[in-house]
């Protein structure tokens, strides 16, 4: 790594950019993974789909890991759309902040109550 | 070079923020254009559903009493609404999530390949991400509705 602190500190440039942009990626190839490999357990079970067979795919230790790092996974995506929707329509820096806060609160809340859902299981 | 720039530089128009009543209809809207509003309209409206999507995955999966609590709502519906208006919140959804998927896929398919990266293939992959987003959601629809 090339210095970056003192007076080379990094304050500004597309390196940061290129973090979200990455990180955007990365959590939708998991989350679409996990939509094609939820998808293919609809598909390829027999009969109608009631509670059991429902409840089944989320059972098992590995899928609720899995559903675990989907959840966070959907929580950093949002979170980078949300941030670009906010710098990209809102101007006022307070009202644009009070909006990114609220985003995180929002994101964290609901992360919460999904994997609650998701340990009770 | 400052001393000789026309005076007309100083009218021009600045555009730092995108203004979204103001500015955005009077832009040319191409198909790729479209596909990429419909982009951050679904995204920041499965964002704003966010809490409604968790109560579906709660109450599908917690229990039989709650499974069938979660069925009713699509049925007889819940909070004074009746389950069609429910129904079409998820019809919504169902629309928001195959439009971001497959506007999600176009545009990694983008990052990954140059020959992807021209005004012909913008064009054709934006029109086809729209029809089969649309096309799937009048399949999972008619599903939803129990037309099938």
């Amino acid at each position: 790594m090339s210095v970056n602190f003192g007076s080379k500190r990094l304050v500004v440039g597309a390196h940061y950019g290129l973090r979200d942009w990455l990180a955007q990626r990365v959590t939708a190839a998991v989350m679409a993974l996990f939509t094609l490999l939820v998808l293919a357990q609809f598909i390829f079970s027999k009969g109608p789909i009631g509670y059991d067979q429902w409840a089944g795919i989320f059972s098992p230790q590995w899928m609720k890991a899995l559903t675990f790092s989907v959840i966070v996974a959907l929580a950093f995506h949002a979170w980078v759309g949300m941030r670009e929707i906010w710098m990209d329509y809102v101007k006022p820096v307070g009202l644009r902040l009070f909006l990114q806060a609220f985003t995180l609160l929002w994101l964290v809340s609901c992360s919460g109550w999904a994997i609650q859902v998701l340990w009770r299981l | 070079m400052s001393e000789s720039a026309p005076s007309s530089a100083e009218k021009r128009p600045e555009f730092r923020n995108i203004h979204a009543f103001r500015d955005l209809p009077g832009y040319r809207w191409p198909p790729a254009a479209v596909v990429s509003g419909m982009h951050r309209a679904s995204g920041l409206m499965m964002f704003l559903l966010l809490p409604f999507i968790i109560w579906m995955f709660d109450t599908s999966i917690s229990s039989e009493i709650s499974f069938a609590r979660f069925r009713s709502a699509f049925n007889l519906g819940m909070l004074g609404l009746p389950g069609l208006i429910w129904k079409l919140v998820a019809l919504a959804l169902i629309w928001a999530y195959l439009h971001h998927f497959l506007a999600g896929l176009r545009h990694l398919w983008m990052d990954a390949s140059h020959a992807a990266v021209s005004k012909e293939f913008g064009k054709s992959s934006a029109l086809i991400v729209m029809s089969m987003s649309v096309g799937l959601t009048l399949v999972l629809g008619a599903k939803l509705f129990g037309i099938y």
